[in-house]
């Protein structure tokens, strides 16, 4: 699948491929189509995360280029994951990226101007995931992120981005450090007609981390540990709306980790290390609308909770033949549960 | 009673000591202000009062900061329940006629009066917008309903203002959204010195007891869109 280069003008064009597994039926709608897709008394619930610029340039002590993307706050409130790269930015594929230097705990990395953190700790996984401990906490650390920090972004999108770029419509608590992105082409005026025509919308707040680090050790082992809330007012929604026969939709793969997550005991908020996959039963959910992935991400494996394989395979040979853009800024596509 | 707030133009004046009003009654603030050193001694002071505050160092009108106002406010004091929009430039000083008002002076006007507010409020009513509900603070001037000569680039930037939030009020009311414009009237500020150096700072309302005024009517309840206002020597509405 090709991969959108850049955000469309205008979202609502965006193409949105219907995978029902009752039927077989693969159909082509737009996202524009979607209150005409659900129905009254459905819960949509989408991930209210803001996305956080988490790309961080900087340098080693012995000054060697070092590019950390941050994979989200740790368990202690303090340090955060993050993947280092060594030169280069997003404009070469992360599986291309030269190594970066050899990071030890005590490392100090420099990130420009006014802002230093230093390696807490080297994880077994791979030398290129890291704990750090910046050198400041509160307002000062908050606002230094976002003047150094630049939206995570890949080779196939042909500029740098702004958060402007990226952000929901709806974006709180910046929790994430890639964008919740299938929730961006929710334009508030397709929210309000979902609304009038009966659709609740309920939020939760989940950490969605990275989605590719071209480093295969790293890669084969996403998601990664993600934070996330679920409000007590969307479990609620969730079970009225399942009492009264009516479908649960996740906007994105962050929700369903969520709510599944919550769905199997666990508190409503919390780090939630549940990976989704065919195997995965689910609990609290009928339908995901998310965008278009590659088979083989984490992403992809997901829909297999939703859909059986030979289905999901029939629906990206489609996706390919009818010209669907994959990604962040791509195409969506709405699975409904097999039963 | 809001758990959290975020106030723009909160180092000096009506935004200060709204502040330290609202984080008396327990509200978690985050404050912002292009001057760092007024900011922090703000912040200070909550703190030494038992209150949680927190500085944003940004400039409202600038587009890259506005992710970053919002983003580092919702993440210090969570999501935000009260925007107060307070902060503004009165244009061009000493106050001129618009045909001496230089282009660039009624542009920046109208950047930080209207279309950085726009930035900011587009931001935090969305999130408010899908948890349903939320206040949103409009801080204007009878500048916006009255024509006084020599005001030309504060008055027309403030009654933009006022409209943006009146046309929110409207289209977030089933949201739960609420919009209020609040015409603090005169007050012993640097933005009223600046604009009538020879007024007698006598005559002038103390912004704290407009604050006080400014939280009883958060509490009263108004509709959205409604226009009050709150000047500490008569009774508000």
């Amino acid at each position: 699948m090709t991969p959108a280069s850049w955000p469309r003008e205008e979202p609502l064009e965006e193409r949105l491929l219907l995978i029902d597994p009752r039927t077989g039926v693969l159909a082509d709608r737009r996202i524009d189509d979607l209150p005409l897709l659900l129905a009254p008394g459905d819960l949509l619930v989408v991930n209210d995360a803001a996305t956080l610029p988490a790309s961080l340039h900087g340098h080693s002590a012995a000054g060697a280029p070092i590019e950390l993307r941050l994979a989200g706050p740790a368990d202690e409130r303090d340090e955060w994951a993050a993947v280092v790269f060594g030169d280069g930015d997003h404009r070469t594929p992360t599986e291309h990226r030269p190594a970066p230097p050899p990071l030890a705990p005590g490392d100090a990395i420099d990130l420009g101007e006014d802002l230093r953190a230093s390696v807490a700790s080297v994880a077994p996984l791979s030398p290129r995931l890291v704990r750090i401990r910046f050198d400041r906490a509160g307002a000062s650390l908050w606002q230094a992120l976002y003047r150094r920090g630049r939206p995570v972004q890949y080779a196939y999108v042909r500029a740098p981005l702004r958060l402007w770029h990226v952000q929901t419509g709806y974006a709180s608590r910046p929790w994430a450090v890639e964008p919740p992105s299938a929730g961006r082409p929710l334009r508030w005026s397709l929210l309000a007609r979902l609304r009038a025509r009966g659709v609740e919308l309920a939020s939760v707040t989940h950490a969605a981390g990275l989605s590719s680090t071209g480093d295969p050790a790293i890669d084969r082992a996403l998601p990664l540990p993600e934070r996330y809330d679920v409000p007590a007012a969307t479990v609620r929604a969730v079970e009225a709306t399942r009492a009264r026969g009516g479908r649960v939709v996740a906007v994105g793969t962050s929700v369903v980790r969520a709510l599944e997550t919550v769905a199997a005991g666990a508190p409503l908020a919390g780090i939630t290390h549940l990976r989704i996959g065919p195997e995965h039963q689910l609990r609290a959910l009928d339908a995901i609308l998310t965008g278009m992935h590659e088979p083989g991400s984490s992403h992809h494996d997901l829909m297999h909770a939703f859909a059986p394989a030979a289905l999901l395979e029939a629906a990206h040979t489609h996706a390919v033949r009818h010209d669907y853009l994959a990604h962040e800024f791509g195409d969506s596509t709405l699975i409904y549960r097999s039963s | 009673m809001f758990r959290t707030a975020l106030i723009t133009g909160a180092s000096r004046g009506l935004g200060a000591a709204l502040a330290r009003a609202l984080a008396r009654r327990g509200t978690r603030v985050a404050l912002v202000a292009r001057g760092r050193a007024a900011l922090e001694a703000v912040v200070a002071d909550i703190r030494a009062d038992g209150g949680e505050a927190h500085a944003i160092v940004a400039d409202v009108a600038d587009k890259n900061a506005v992710h970053g106002i919002a983003g580092a406010a919702a993440a210090l004091v969570g999501p935000i329940e009260l925007l107060v929009q307070n902060a503004s430039a009165l244009g061009p000083v000493p106050l001129r006629p618009l045909l001496d008002t230089d282009c660039e002076d009624l542009e920046q006007a109208l950047q930080v009066n209207v279309v950085g507010p726009f930035r900011l409020g587009k931001i935090v009513a969305g999130a408010m917008a899908l948890h349903g509900g939320g206040t949103i603070v409009h801080v204007s001037s009878d500048a916006a309903v009255e024509a006084y000569p020599e005001w030309g680039a504060y008055s027309a930037s403030k009654a933009a203002f006022d409209h943006l939030g009146r046309i929110w009020a409207r289209e977030l009311e089933t949201a739960g959204v609420r919009f209020l414009i609040v015409d603090p009237g005169e007050m012993n500020t640097r933005m009223h010195a600046d604009a009538i150096p020879s007024a007698d700072p006598a005559t002038l309302a103390d912004p704290r007891d407009v604050a006080a005024k400014v939280c009883a009517l958060l509490d009263r309840g108004l509709p959205t869109g409604t226009r009050v206002a709150a000047s500490a020597n008569g009774a508000p509405g």
